[in-house]
């Protein structure tokens, strides 16, 4: 990080999202992705709606923070509040980006407190804690305290059980013995009580529905160890395994706390993210005056205000100014809409150029955005329901164990002649050795190694699952406009055009949002002209006056410029003109990410099928397709239609791997075997994905692809040594033949060598 | 043998204080914000003209 190359913090430049490198982690980058499309928003939600007062009169706001990098930040957005009179607290969360405030009654207003961190330069979302509450933490800290108890009662009861194994070889008399058994009995019991609640819980759960998971054998076995070493203990017998029990439930719960940590990093991603999209809208009654109140409020027919650069919070038909709307996150279509009075708006596309007021037509249940959550989660119910390879071992491998014990007991008493105590310590005996220590570790540990080697290449696996599906699929179905494409218009040069130009319309572009002075700016980004008196005319361009002259910078109406007979309606361009010389023709269009054709042609060399839907127009998908060499495309595809091809590839017993990013992606993302989508998609359709990948390039498809096989991979190699161990062990702990030297020894080294075979994931193939 | 009588409760009276500090501080929230604390160390101390109480920030729990 940038941090370790500056003397000091103070001296590292202005604060703001810019003042650290964008290779930090993952999660800041991906929550980060989704708003600096569209950063900065001002005024997106003022957050009046979402202060709490406390007893004692003090006001708490909690605020989602976009672009937190580094200490720099930290100290410029504390400081600042801090400076403001009045607030009582401000504490950044860099782990969760979040920021609490806190302040009395007559400080400064939330508006003020949002805005002071805008200014700053980063994107803010209020949120109210009660509804987006760490019930992931929650779990966290309880894995975290089992764990740490587990450890210590397990170093322990080692500590006393390595004694007794070396005092079977020496002078250790069994008055001795029996006293460390009673001690290893003091600290395992409670330990093994509280530790293993995560396991019980779940395995509970699971019988209750009448189901088979690995939590039951687990919960068995440890439960059954450490009764049967109390029953040991007081008789003042020498089979005592309170080190097994113990150590075996510490090894488990590193794996599952290893496990939670790497899926809650990615789920707080997506929750943040989700937190965005609530906002609130401004609403203008019948007086004229502006109200704030949260979206859920609105009622149909209301009167909304939505400032230029903000999102549209409901569905709405324009009754005031002139505007133009981006709307590609929701339909897929890339070029800019001209809003203006009559046009129909839906809520979640972008209002770039001026304020406009809007009467609404639908809210909450009825608008666009609810309908393709319903139908996300109809197509959610649709899906073929995938069962976890562990948990389809587990209902194969749980009911053998329970078998297999009730045999050894029943062919001791019965056929053995042996004590109805003998015949139960037997069969005992077989239910710890084939505890699925190395099988629970066997899947956790890869998946665990797996999440974390994607992502450091910059991709969150949301689902459990999600790495066992993906690895299965043999259909990449793909859509256009923001996927294999950047989905924002590009600077095209394809005729020679001198750097003044560019300069100056560089120089005027950056006073506006609009996507075409966007591609503009990125493309010259320094200009040596400054542009004065600056308008902008929604729906035609800009004017300003640089060096003396008079420039526009808009649609051909604008500059006057002769309608060349070839403009197809598809093109996107601008024209420049500086005073009563003759305009100038800026070309853009939305560009094919770098690596897109070179990833499908490696998908394909993989033996996958490529697909291509679009909600897009026909000519432009076939002159993606063809560019692509994907044989199979279909246009002007409506969501419905996205998810009926899907369904139709399924029933042929294809496996689908679909990567989208828009809202109208969402239900097919939700319906398909395994789904990606960017990070610079749409919220909805980045809840709705598997795996969510950042940055510009598609080659995310295939190093996520090739992870996901490398850890099937494992998974299986790892699940079979886990078989092999069982089927040497059982016999011994069928003969009676298990001591606790042998049970500890063959129970740590098989969950070493899993875990080490599942690191082996880190060693191969490193070339991201 | 007498002296196990001593060192083991010694020793897992020891052990014990560790694990209880570990809960405590659990507890107390800081895990919460484990990559904060990290960057926190780097952020230079306020001028010693401000008011002490203005430069320490509490841990700010809502009630």
């Amino acid at each position: 990080m940038t941090v370790l190359d500056s003397p000091t913090i103070s001296e590292m430049g202005p604060p703001g999202r810019d003042c650290c490198d964008m290779g930090t982690a993952a999660i800041d980058a991906v929550t980060l992705g989704a708003v600096r499309n569209r950063a900065p928003i001002p005024d997106l939600a003022d957050p009046g709606a979402y202060v709490q007062t406390d007893p004692a009169g003090i006001r708490h706001l909690h605020l989602f923070v976009n672009g937190l990098q580094c200490a720099a930040c930290i100290r410029s957005i504390e400081g600042s509040l801090k400076s403001l009179d009045g607030i009582t607290a401000a504490r950044v969360n860099m782990s969760t980006g979040r920021l609490a405030v806190s302040w009395r009654a007559g400080g400064p207003t939330a508006a003020e407190i949002s805005n002071a961190v805008q200014r700053l330069g980063y994107a803010v979302a209020p949120f109210d804690p009660a509804t987006v509450h760490e019930i992931y933490d929650h779990t966290a800290s309880l894995l975290l305290s089992s764990l740490a108890v587990a450890g210590f009662a397990a170093a322990n009861v080692m500590l006393l059980s390595v004694s007794i194994w070396a005092g079977a070889f020496s002078d250790m008399g069994p008055g001795t013995r029996n006293l460390f058994h009673w001690i290893s009995a003091a600290i395992a019991l409670p330990a093994v009580i509280y530790a293993g609640r995560p396991f019980f819980h779940s395995a509970v759960g699971a019988l209750r529905h009448r189901r088979m998971n690995m939590d039951v054998p687990i919960s068995l076995a440890v439960l059954a160890t450490a009764a049967m070493s109390l029953h040991q203990t007081v008789l003042g017998r020498d089979h005592a395994y309170f080190d097994a029990s113990i150590s075996l439930l510490f090894i488990l719960l590193v794996g599952r706390y290893l496990d939670h940590q790497t899926r809650s990093q990615a789920r707080s991603a997506a929750s943040h993210i989700l937190g965005l999209a609530a906002g609130s809208a401004t609403v203008i009654d019948e007086d004229g005056h502006h109200h704030l109140v949260p979206v859920r409020e609105v009622v149909t027919g209301a009167y909304v205000h939505v400032p230029a650069g903000g999102k549209i919070p409901v569905d709405g038909i324009v009754v005031g100014g002139r505007s133009t709307i981006d709307s590609s996150l929701v339909t897929g279509e890339s070029l800019p809409l001209d809003a203006v009075n009559g046009t129909q708006l839906h809520a979640g596309t972008f209002n770039i150029s001026a304020p406009l007021r809007l009467r609404t037509t639908a809210v909450g249940e009825d608008t666009l955005l609810a309908e393709i959550i319903r139908l996300m989660e109809i197509s959610e119910h649709g899906r073929t329901k995938y069962t976890a390879l562990a948990d389809r071992a587990a209902a194969l491998y749980a009911p053998l164990v329970h078998l297999l014990a009730l045999a050894a007991f029943l062919g001791w008493w019965l056929i053995g002649d042996a004590s109805m105590e003998t015949s139960v310590m037997v069969a005992i005996a077989v239910l710890i050795i084939t505890c699925p220590c190395a099988l629970g570790l066997a899947v956790p540990a890869v998946q665990v190694v797996a999440t974390g080697r994607l992502l450091r290449a910059g991709i969150l696996a949301k689902a459990k699952d999600a790495l066992e599906r993906l690895a299965t699929v043999d259909t990449v179905v793909f859509d256009k406009t923001g996927t294999l494409t950047l989905g924002r218009p590009e600077f095209i040069d394809d005729q020679p055009i001198d750097t003044d130009t560019l300069e100056l319309a560089s120089a005027l572009a950056g006073y506006s949002a609009h996507p075409l002075s966007k591609a503009v700016v990125r493309k010259t980004p320094k200009s040596r002209f400054t542009a004065t008196e600056v308008e902008e005319v929604p729906g035609f361009g800009l004017t300003g006056v640089v060096d003396g002259s008079l420039v526009r910078l808009g649609n051909a109406e604008w500059c006057n410029a002769p309608v060349s007979a070839t403009r197809r309606p598809a093109d996107l361009e601008l024209w420049l003109r500086r005073d009563e010389n003759a305009p100038v023709r800026l070309r853009f269009s939305d560009r094919l990410r770098d690596d897109a054709r070179q990833t499908v042609a490696q998908l394909q060399k993989l033996g996958l099928r490529v697909e291509l839907l679009s909600g897009d127009r026909s000519a432009t998908v076939a002159d993606v397709a063809t560019q692509m060499g994907i044989d199979t495309w279909r246009a002007r595809c409506l969501p419905t239609e996205k998810c009926a091809r899907l369904s139709q590839l399924q029933s042929e017993g294809r496996r689908v791997l679909m990567v989208g990013d828009g809202l109208n992606d969402a239900p097919a993302l939700a319906f398909c075997h395994a789904s990606m989508a960017p990070a610079s998609g749409s919220e909805i359709s980045q809840s709705a994905a598997d795996f969510v990948f950042q940055g510009e390039h598609l080659r995310a498809i295939t190093v996520a692809l090739d992870v996901a096989r490398s850890a099937d991979q494992r998974v299986k190699e790892n699940i079979g040594m886990a078989v092999l161990y069982n089927v040497v062990a059982i016999p011994f702990a069928l003969f009676g033949l298990v001591t606790p030297l042998i049970a500890a020894t063959a129970m740590s080294t098989s969950s070493i060598i899993v875990t080490l075979n599942a690191l082996r994931l880190n060693l191969v193939n490193r070339n991201p | 043998m007498d002296a196990l009588v001593i060192l083991i409760p010694a020793a897992l009276f020891l052990g014990g204080l560790g694990l209880g500090a570990f809960l405590w501080s659990l507890r107390s929230g800081q895990f919460d914000d484990l990559d904060g604390a990290a960057m926190r160390i780097l952020i230079d101390d306020e001028p010693l003209t401000t008011p002490v109480s203005d430069n320490t920030v509490k841990d700010n729990k809502p009630a």
